[in-house]
């Protein structure tokens, strides 16, 4: 039986998408059977950042309807035997499925898969209610501003009135030379506001940028982010990942690079 | 907090958690903004039948105070009421 897991923020454009795509693919990478459901319907992007725009067929709101097979709907990913991708529907909206048919399809989910990720949209409304719906614990994405920290404590709340069994944080675009002269938060400071446990810390990397471009997700490469995006996949298969350095590897890299553009 | 952290400046990822600690406790509560503004007016309507109190000075905000019963932080309602005379008339 496989695990639901919904990725979710409350605040937009901190990080859900790209964490949803780098977290299923590096649970694939890791040998876990893994398929990726993008919730947000009517704004489809789950399909561009893993680069499988171009397959699709079916959508989650045609499984839903009895349009199409579960089967049909899933994408493949080539790159990975292991990972699959339900897209959501671009031209309908949310109201199109409803919390009781999104617990029904997990349940489906997890007779064929180990991991179950669903990619919540920002907000609380019922694209919300839609992806918790049928999640077994919570990966809550945030990123040290008061803003985004402010709609995750909300979000917490919410997942925590709905019993939400495991509720998880990834601390995502940490800037530790901000945090060094103290100019942003820390990953310790957010966890002593939101008071949950902390399963990932992502530093801000601009390789996730040309990750983004070209459509491959960068977890598992020799990058920052891409190191700690696999710590997170290993933590959520219940290795004890120490956390990475973020403040040496950060002194060295950036002295490295110095020292090649003068 | 060390014996120098007293002359240091604050920091602004200070100022943010200080902010954002403040404004979860009444998002926590369920306490917006309208209804303290409501509940300052009531308070202010029922001292001044007793006491003559400096109405712009009135500062009332939830905020945290340790719990003594149980562990943890509990929150509590906080209330600045500058009097300007005791008797009244």
């Amino acid at each position: 039986m496989g695990e639901v897991i919904v990725v979710t923020s409350g605040k937009g454009g901190v990080g859900k998408t790209t964490s949803s795509a780098n977290i299923g693919t590096g649970l694939a990478k890791l040998g876990k059977k893994v398929v990726l459901v993008d919730t947000d319907i009517g704004l489809r992007n789950l399909d561009v950042v893993l680069g499988l725009e171009n397959r699709i067929v079916y959508n989650l709101v045609d499984v839903v309807e009895g349009n199409c097979r579960l089967k049909q709907a899933l994408i493949k990913d080539k790159r990975y035997p292991n990972l699959f991708l339900l897209p959501s529907a671009q031209t309908r909206d949310k109201t199109a499925v409803t919390a009781e048919q999104m617990k029904k399809l997990s349940d489906e989910l997890r007779e064929e898969f180990d991991y179950i990720l669903m990619d919540c949209p920002a907000g609380i409304e019922q694209g919300f209610k839609n992806a918790i719906a049928g999640a077994d614990s919570a990966l809550v994405v945030t990123t040290p501003e008061v803003s985004a920290v402010r709609d995750a404590d909300r979000i917490i709340g919410l997942l925590e009135a709905n019993e939400m069994k495991r509720i998880n944080l990834i601390v995502n675009r940490l800037r530790p030379d901000m945090v060094k002269r103290g100019d942003m938060m820390s990953s310790d400071d957010v966890v002593e506001i939101l008071a949950i446990d902390l399963i990932g810390v992502i530093p801000d990397d601009e390789n996730i940028v040309i990750s983004t471009n070209q459509g491959e997700p960068l977890v598992g490469t020799d990058t920052l982010a891409g190191q700690a995006y696999m710590n997170v996949c290993r933590r959520i298969l219940g290795e004890e990942v120490p956390f990475m350095d973020l403040f040496v590897r950060e002194g060295f890299f950036s002295k490295l690079a110095n020292l090649f553009r003068s | 907090m060390g014996i120098f952290d007293f002359f240091k400046k604050k920091t602004s990822k200070d100022i943010a958690k200080d902010r954002l600690k403040l404004v979860l406790v009444s998002d926590r509560a369920g306490v917006s903004p309208e209804m303290m503004e409501q509940m300052k007016n009531d308070i202010i309507k029922v001292i001044t039948k007793y006491i003559e109190i400096e109405e712009d000075g009135l500062e009332i905000k939830v905020s945290q105070t340790e719990s003594e019963s149980h562990n943890g932080n509990v929150p509590v309602l906080y209330a600045n009421i500058p009097i300007k005379d005791m008797k009244k008339n």
